[in-house]
């Protein structure tokens, strides 16, 4: 199960870089909500897949009984999930003020702040 | 259970609240200025505890330690905090002037706070994922402060400035998921126990991971490319709190996981290190050097200075980490201290482009002497500031015979009093190019005071401590000590049990 997921991230963080390489700001922002997935299974595969019971600690004891599944990668993918969901909106809602206030989304032609014929 | 840990996190977050709540009021400037006062109380208090008891730690939750997170001061994180309190104070009362209304009504005050939440959060934070968080809260901030001032430039260097971070976080977080599966822990103080088990040759590549996230934050060779795309477009007082803080959170987050965790392969890790410092010295002054704007030559300067403190960890020895320390406690105050003085050049002789402004020397002295002090600190001229990091870090690595290092960061100081020239030619030696005679008296009053005291403020500790070295470099060496003999660190997080 592990190489299987192992294999997946590879080929999805593949397909981000191709897409952020591309030189346009909307494929870049897909490329990277691709391989922000990539890093949160990544994440996930670290904390081991296993069958076991529920994590749940019975009352009065300190801690759980017999063999349990890791419920930590969960609750930090689950952390990064939403984080990530909350930079990916504004990066979207940026990219689109910056092509209606620049005019293009090429990364190449996008060179306002830092204007080529400058020079002192 | 240290409270005083908390408070640092604590009064930026309940000072961002109220100030979102009041920003259509006047009363939500004056909430950030008492805030960040709160603040550097706070932080004060904090670092004289720290400087008494070592290691301060506390466990959040009631969760013990290696699984519950963990805030720790040690004598490093405590001066950090210490000095994000004193820049939020100065750059809070220089944005009194600084800020236009409209930015107020977009919550500028809120995300300046949550901005100096997240610094701080970064610098006390025990534990590897908790890190991450902070990261992103100080990043969804400054993606906010950024693009605040609106315009084509802004948004243009906005872009670059959010793409370039995103994914240095994305991988910083494939570095944490490794690390997590080869460890099982994520508790700073339980990693560096942790790595000794674990695959010595798997860790050096997991380490890469941490130096590329980690490099980009600070804005390293060859990562560094957002930082002079953007750095310039915002608010000054924006600008002075990026400038101060955000790429010395970098630095810090490798210095601690360079000493801490890292140290297994201290010949590879810490040789790529050291080279990429030289590097990002020698482009930074060279990328300065061609520059034409009083901000973007700045922009510049924080890389080719970043090389230093980068240096003095990289060289690993007792002495060049004081002098990371030590740099990075001087450049702070100076860097802000730079942009701030742009901001108000800008406001009396009307551009940053230095072609276009002129005759600050001689109808403007005041301002002409505080650039004076900041400016030739951070060239090295003794007996300020500057002088005594540069020293510190040229020492450290003549004594383990890297000549050509040591060669590289003198001659960076020198082009580095080039640039400082330049702009001192330019913007005050030389007449204005339109006859203008710019005097801080066309300021009002009460705009002249919050944009001239921050700066005065801030030139004082530069002279401070220029004069009296002893007592910074005696701290550092402190906080060095810790840093290369974490046991200490390690027994207040986890307990005498280890």
């Amino acid at each position: 199960m592990e190489a299987l997921l192992a294999i997946t991230i590879g080929v999805v963080v593949a397909a981000s870089v191709y897409l952020m390489l591309s030189g346009h700001m909307l494929r870049f922002i897909f490329g990277l909500v691709l391989i922000s997935n990539a890093a949160n299974l990544t994440i996930f595969v670290g904390g081991r897949m296993t069958e076991g019971a529920p994590p749940l600690i019975a009352k009065g004891a300190d801690a759980p009984a017999g063999f349990v599944a890791n419920a930590l990668p969960q609750a930090l993918v689950l952390t990064a999930i939403v984080i990530g969901f909350g930079l990916f909106a504004f990066a979207i809602t940026l990219v689109w003020r910056a092509y209606t206030t620049i005019g293009t989304l090429q990364a190449d032609e996008m060179r306002v702040a830092e204007p080529p014929s400058e020079r002192t | 259970m240290s409270w005083i840990l908390t408070l640092p996190l604590a009064i930026p977050v309940a000072t961002a609240i109220l100030a979102f709540l009041f920003r259509r009021q006047p009363a939500g400037r004056w909430i950030s200025v008492a805030g960040s006062a709160a603040l550097l109380a706070a932080s004060v208090m904090l670092f004289v505890q720290t400087r008494d008891a070592g290691v301060l730690a506390g466990q959040m939750g009631g969760w013990a330690a290696p699984f519950g997170i963990t805030l720790v001061a040690d004598l490093l994180s405590a001066v950090m905090v210490l000095i994000t309190g004193v820049i939020a104070l100065a750059v809070s009362v220089y944005a009194l002037a600084d800020v236009d209304a409209a930015a107020e009504r977009m919550g500028y005050h809120a995300l300046f706070n949550v901005l100096i939440a997240g610094v701080a959060g970064a610098f006390l934070t025990g534990d590897l994922f908790n890190l991450y968080v902070w990261f992103e809260v100080m990043l969804i901030a400054s993606f906010g402060l950024l693009v605040l001032r609106g315009g084509r430039a802004a948004i243009d260097g906005g872009v670059k400035y959010v793409a370039l971070n995103l994914v240095s976080t994305i991988l910083f977080l494939t570095g944490i998921g490794l690390i997590y599966g080869m460890t099982g822990t994520l508790n700073l103080a339980d990693l560096s126990i942790a790595v000794e088990q674990a695959d010595q040759g798997l860790l050096t590549v997991v380490a890469m991971a941490f130096m590329v996230a980690f490099g980009v934050k600070a804005a390293l060779f060859p990562l560094f490319f957002w930082l002079p795309a953007s750095y310039h477009t915002p608010h000054f007082a924006v600008s002075a709190v990026f400038a101060a803080l955000l790429t010395k959170v970098g630095v810090y987050a490798l210095i601690r996981m360079f000493t801490l965790v890292f140290d297994h392969d201290v010949g590879f890790t810490h040789t790529i290190l050291l080279w990429v410092a030289v590097l990002t010295m020698i482009t930074g002054v060279l990328g300065a050097a061609a520059q034409g704007d009083f901000r973007k030559i700045l922009s510049f300067h924080i890389v080719s200075q970043i090389g230093y403190m980068v240096l003095g960890l990289a060289l690993m020895t007792p002495l060049a980490l004081v002098g990371a320390v030590f740099y990075l406690i001087h450049h702070i105050v100076v860097k802000a201290n730079l942009f701030l003085i742009a901001g108000v050049a800008q406001r009396i002789a009307g551009s940053t482009q230095l072609k276009k402004i002129g005759g600050l020397y001689a109808t403007a002295p005041l301002l002409a002497v505080l650039f004076i002090v900041p400016a030739f600190s951070l060239a090295g001229f003794p007996p300020l500031s500057g002088f005594w990091a540069k020293f510190l870090i040229v020492k450290a690595s003549l004594e383990v015979e890297a000549w050509i290092v040591a060669a590289a960061a003198l001659a960076v100081g020198l082009m580095t009093i080039y640039s400082m020239t330049k702009i001192w030619a330019a913007a005050f030696w030389s007449p204005h190019p339109e006859g203008r005679e710019p005097v801080l008296t066309s300021l009002a009053p009460g705009e002249r005071r919050a944009l001239i005291w921050p700066i005065a403020g801030l030139a004082v500790i530069t002279v401070a401590i220029g004069l009296a070295p002893d007592a910074f470099i005696a701290f550092a060496e402190d906080a060095a000590g810790q840093l290369l003999d974490p046991t200490v660190y390690v027994v207040a997080v986890l307990g005498e049990a280890r």
